[in-house]
């Protein structure tokens, strides 16, 4: 395959799949799923090709395509894939077939198979554009999809939710465009050239807008990545659209979705506002630091079991704004690493809770009791996600939280010890609702649970694999990440002139070096 | 050049090579096979240690540290971070006594957990936390120590839990994890902060560094008194010892293993393995673990004393031993803080197995009120606790003895109200050992005269013994001596809790042989006592006299019956200092009540802004007659018609 076309493949495979789901008669239902199956699963597929094929040691953007567009208004067709965004494609690639396979749609299969397709082009085209037009058009196509999978798929109080998030991420990528169009003309009348939304020239020319303009256009599009996360405050949308999703929904939302937020403000806020990211880092600090500790407070409270791991993603995405705006390579590596750890943990949490809430019909904690005697190999499943959740070092939560609070720790001492306590709370809020909802003799209502199913437990295998393989070994990930991560870091001090604060090079010594060093002095202090 | 010592990795493999086999075919296998084939893990760790031991004798004395390096973990920026082991006097030491002692737990639990339906899951459990235990020991960076750390937390959290389906186990389990996370809070900073400044996690680094460039007193002070925070929450220590009594929920075997012998000890080794940073910071430091060890040991001492369930008293015991360890690292007495922890994981082991066959010869029932008369009948079982006894309580020869003499004498060069203190503290130890003893397996049998009692308390007690649940027994009681896999590692304990005093005897520095062998891993930071062998002598004495003080006043107490118990086992004591209820009444009280608010104020002041604009628009667009629209519509409408405001007016601003 030529590389220069793998990546429009990629992103244009699923929507090539729902047109084909499209054009299958009525009478043909049964081979719905199955299409929608394979087309996802080929895009994972290639995703993973993708992976394997991708430079490791290269920081800049590979497998790039550039077409010229809407010339005159400088708007191309700019794709590729850099170490930052690789992941979030091969996770976008992974989980869409796991959501699609999982859960079967209770009505309306043809339309639900096509919004999930659709969604899954607009996420992949997120994640993979160049050009802040084309990013901005699949900013919202992923919109409309996950609008109507919640309101029409989703649980009694479907309608209120997805009104809900819509309008606010409707308004958080207004004020976007609107921080484009001003980026994009006033750059071009500083450098004198002609307009263009073309990323890599933008950042490249990221120096030339006076500071207060660059400041209040890093706001807009901070603020609409900040409803996209989402951040405390503007976080209220999400318990309401994750509870009322359907499964799937639910997952891609979490898994998927709010990275969306999370790498915008990575790609877009860091690459192109150097000095304004810095400049607000404190004030993003410490938001993240209060969703980690708000939502947890709020997710222990919560009496509704997909409510509470909603919850705990406004937490678990605290850390991840925290490790991005510690701007040094541990945290924002960290940070990497957790979008794609809480793609898989929290993921996997949904899927559980759904596999639940299709045998109890209920979500409510205090209906629930014993359940691990009723379902055991559930309740295992449930608790190596909850460990990993958690933190728990072997599992790939670990390592991205660690690596976020130590680079946290370098850039803002304080506010890293603050966080830190998250990890109390994180075992407390899971803990409990899984004492409660787990341990205890079950009575009548949840005695005769069954236990997951074989093609449940298919579902869950590579999730599990995958949470204890990158506890053990994230090291391919993490090297793929470091080269754009430095260069990223690079390009920062460049435009600013400046060094960010870090830490001192690993010390060259050892147990033998030590002893010799011992024996030095010990003649010394003899003579 | 390779050498034996190069196995090292083989110790942590057996365990884990247990767990993935009996995942796979734990159920297949049944009883008791999955059972012996974790204790052939275990056996087979001990075995890898014991030769890692003699390769490591071959090397020179101040050579005796080996690093094995198996891969890159976490690679990231200037983080750099191995999976790698460190074979050194230290890890071995704690290793051989993990492995071995872990391994006749296990031979334990295969007669233990007969019949239990969970049977091959206990197992996977077992080798799960001997891997993670050994990954703690054995681990060359403080991040892998950390692995190890919060390893055998969930291990932990697991087995106190075990038997699920009764609450008090479960939230027994809950708050030993969370508990320990508090540690873990301040076991994490320490690890930032070492990092920042030395720019390595690795031991071998850090301590190069602080050798080298050296660190600042405060620097070091800071994360001393972190990791210290760490070990009060792993080692059980005021305050974060409230999770230890609870603990005893899980099944004997498991308070044996991890809640006595090896992984509450982990708070001390952290602190012994960081002895080149504590040696760097303020004087304060070490001054505040010793306080803070004298305070959990004298504590929980009194605490003993009153507590009638056989294995709460067993665990007040251990929170206290482990403050003793937790003086001697402060008093700079390493070497006594590690001497203590192999004899200590010897008798307690001894004496919480010996507890559960007692437990399993009287049917789950743990009330020492309804115990007496039991040596006749579980003649090994009371011989061998007898032995653990007398070792506890500080009698020679016996093996608790000698480490606690150590640490005493230590003590006394530190400071002698210290040592008066802990003098106290260990002849409480004598008296309420002591007490245990004698109402255990002396005297009339009460539990006879108790059966009617049980009978009609029947649904009560199965709530108050933990045990009952899942072992409810007959009524009519027969207290009976337990199978030989449980009985043979009761007498191998029994055995080590007598002699391992040879470890380190104190007569001359030849025979100081676990003070010769950890050398090299401490550096020489090591304390030196300030006094000559007239004076150890003397100290002996006084602390013989006061063992024998103690148990000489347990038998006045309770054989005698010349002053009436409830005098001594006042409700202050019996309900722990109220610390617990405490606790437990501000988390359930005003921490739920913050917590709760903190919800509201989510759903009605965050959330009702949200939907109050909702409101406040759709009413503006029904005055406005624009409502038919469908909502949605009208509000995308609305956001476009700003955004275009926005725009016109930053390019405005911009002046362009």
């Amino acid at each position: 395959m030529d590389g220069s076309m793998v990546l429009p493949v990629i992103i244009f495979l699923p929507l090539v799949g729902a047109a084909a789901i499209a054009l299958i008669a009525p009478s043909r239902s049964m081979v719905l799923k199955p299409v929608a199956v394979a087309t996802s699963a080929a895009t994972g597929a290639l995703t993973l090709w993708l992976m394997a094929a991708f430079e490791a040691g290269d920081g800049g953007f590979q497998f790039t395509q550039f077409a010229e567009w809407i010339g005159s208004a400088g708007i191309s067709w700019h794709v590729g894939v850099d170490g930052i965004s690789l992941f979030l494609v091969v996770l976008t690639g992974f989980l869409f077939p796991i959501a699609i396979v999982a859960c079967d749609p209770p009505h309306d299969a043809k339309a639900y198979y096509i919004w999930m397709l659709v969604l899954e082009t607009g996420c992949l085209g997120v994640f993979l554009a160049l050009d802040l037009v084309l990013f901005f058009l699949f900013f919202e196509v992923v919109l409309i999809p996950m609008y109507f999978l919640i309101g029409k798929w989703g649980h009694e109080n479907r309608k209120y939710a997805a009104t809900k998030f819509f309008l606010f991420t409707m308004l958080g990528s207004a004020l976007m465009l609107v921080g484009m169009l001003a980026l994009a003309l006033l750059t071009a009348r500083e450098t004198g050239g002609a307009v263009t939304f073309n990323l890599v020239e933008l950042a490249n020319s990221a120096g030339e807008l006076p500071t207060i303009t660059a400041r209040w256009i890093f706001l807009s599009f901070a603020l609409a990545f900040a409803v996209k996360v989402p951040i405390f405050p503007v976080h209220t949308w999400l318990p309401d659209a994750h509870t009322e999703a359907p499964t799937a929904g639910s997952v891609i939302l979490a898994g998927v979705l709010l990275k969306l937020g999370t790498y915008g403000l990575v790609r877009f806020g860091l690459y192109l506002f150097p000095e304004a990211s810095r400049y607000f880092a404190p004030l993003l600090f410490t938001l993240g630091v209060i969703g980690i500790l708000y939502g947890a407070v709020v997710a222990t409270m919560q009496r509704d079991l997909k409510r509470l791991v909603a919850y705990s993603s406004v937490a678990h995405l605290g850390f991840i704004v925290l490790g991005i705006f510690s701007i040094n390579t541990e945290g924002i590596e960290g940070g990497l690493l957790q979008m794609v750890n809480h793609g898989l943990s929290t993921g996997a949490l949904f899927l559980l809770v759904g596999f639940i809430y299709e045998r109890r019909h209920t979500r409510q904690i205090s209906e629930m009791i014993g359940l691990q005697k009723a379902a055991p190999v559930l309740a295992a499943v449930f608790t190596v996600v909850m460990l990993s959740s958690v933190g728990l070092p072997g599992l790939n939560g670990f390592v991205g939280e660690f690596l976020i609070l130590a680079g946290a720790f370098v850039a803002h001492r304080w506010w890293a010890v603050v966080a830190a306590a998250g990890v109390i709370l994180a075992a407390l809020y899971l803990l409990w609702a899984y004492q409660r909802v787990f341990h205890g003799t079950p009575d009548d209502a949840n005695r005769s649970m069954p236990d997951l199913n074989w093609q449940e437990k298919l579902v869950m295998a590579p999730l599990v694999g995958l949470i204890v393989f990158l506890g053990v070994y994230p090291k391919p990930v993490i090297e793929r990440m470091e080269p754009a991560v430095n260069a990223l870091i690079e390009h920062m001090e460049e435009v600013e002139g400046i060094e960010s604060p870090t830490v001192g090079d690993r010390p060259e010594g050892s147990f033998e070096e030590l002893r010799e060093l011992k024996a030095h002095y010990g003649e010394e202090e003899g003579h | 050049m390779s050498t034996l010592v190069d196995l090292v990795w083989l110790i942590p493999a057996f365990p884990l090579a247990g767990v993935l086999i009996l995942l796979a075919l734990g159920r297949r296998l049944g009883e008791p096979r999955a059972g012996w084939l974790a204790t052939a893990m275990m056996g087979g760790s001990f075995v890898a240690t014991l030769l890692v031991f003699i390769g490591l004798i071959g090397h020179e004395g101040d050579e005796r540290e080996t690093v094995v390096t198996l891969f890159e973990w976490v690679p990231a920026g200037k983080l750099a971070v191995d999976i790698g082991f460190l074979a050194d006097p230290l890890s071995i030491t704690m290793a051989l006594f993990v492995t071995g002692v872990g391994a006749l737990i296990h031979l334990y639990s295969i007669g233990y957990m007969h019949g239990d339906e969970g049977f091959s899951k206990f197992f996977i459990y077992l080798n799960l936390f001997a891997f993670s235990m050994l990954m703690l020991v054995l681990g060359d960076n403080l991040l892998l120590t950390f692995l190890g750390w919060e390893g055998v937390g969930a291990c932990s959290y697991l087995l106190i839990s075990f038997w699920f389906t009764d609450e008090a186990n479960a939230s027994a389990g809950k708050k030993a994890f969370v508990t320990n996370r508090v540690g873990d809070w301040g076991f994490l900073v320490a690890m930032f902060l070492a990092f920042l400044t030395f720019g390595s996690l690795q031991y071998g680094e850090i301590f190069f560094e602080v050798e080298s460039h050296g660190v600042a007193a405060g620097t070091a002070s800071a994360i001393v008194v972190l990791l210290l925070v760490g070990a009060a929450g792993k080692s059980a220590q005021f305050p974060l010892h409230i999770w230890l009594p609870d603990a005893m929920a899980g099944p004997t075997p498991v308070s044996a293993l991890i809640h006595a012998a090896t992984m509450v000890t982990a708070g001390v080794y952290l602190l012994t393995r960081m002895n080149p940073i504590i040696a760097e910071a303020h004087g304060w430091v070490p001054d505040l673990i010793m306080w803070v060890g004298l305070g959990t040991a004298l504590m929980a001492a009194t605490i003993a004393v009153a507590q009638n369930d056989i294995k709460k008293v067993l665990a007040y015991s251990t929170v206290s031993q482990l403050g003793f360890m937790f003086v001697a690292v402060g008093s700079g007495a390493y070497v006594a803080a590690i001497f203590h922890m192999v004899t200590h994981a010897f008798f307690k082991a001894l004496l919480f197995l010996g507890a559960g066959s007692v437990i399993h010869g009287m049917d789950g029932d743990q009330d020492i009120r309804r115990y007496g008369g039991l040596a006749r009948l579980l003649p090994i079982t009371s011989m061998t606790f007898v032995a653990g006894w007398l070792a506890i309580a500080g009698v020679p020869p016996f093996s608790g003895f000698w480490s606690k003499d150590e640490i005493l004498a230590y003590a006394y060069g530190e400071n002698k109200v210290l040592w008066v203190l802990l003098l106290a503290t260990a002849i409480l130890t004598a008296f309420y050992m002591t007490r245990l003893v004698l109402m255990t397996f002396f005297g009339p049998p009460r539990w006879a005269e108790a059966e009617a009692q049980v009978e009609a308390e029947a649904g009560e007690e199965a709530e108050d013994t933990a045990e009952a649940a899942s072992e409810a027994g007959p009524p009519h009681r027969h207290p009976h001596e337990s199978p030989w896999t449980m009985t043979v590692p009761l007498m191998a304990l029994a055995g080590l809790a007598i002699v391992a005093g040879v470890f380190n005897l104190p007569f001359t520095s030849d025979v100081h042989f676990l003070g010769n062998w950890l050398k090299p891993s401490l550096f020489g930071n090591s304390g030196h006592l300030p006094f000559g062998g007239g004076t150890q002598w003397i100290l002996a004495i006084v602390a013989i006299v006061g063992s024998l003080g103690g148990v000489s006043a347990g038998a006045v107490v309770y054989i005698r019956r010349r002053i009436d118990p409830a005098r001594i086992e006042h409700p202050f004591l019996a309900r722990a200092w109220r610390i617990d209820e405490t606790v437990s009444n501000f988390m359930g009280g005003p921490g739920r009540r913050a917590f709760e608010r903190t919800t509201q104020f989510d759903e009605q002041v965050v959330d009702g802004a949200v939907d109050a604009t909702g409101t406040l628009i759709r009413r503006a667009g029904t005055k406005l007659r624009v409502s038919q629209t469908g909502l949605v519509r009208s509000y995308a409408l609305g956001i476009a018609i700003g955004a275009v405001g926005l725009l016109a007016w930053f390019i405005y601003r911009a002046g362009l």
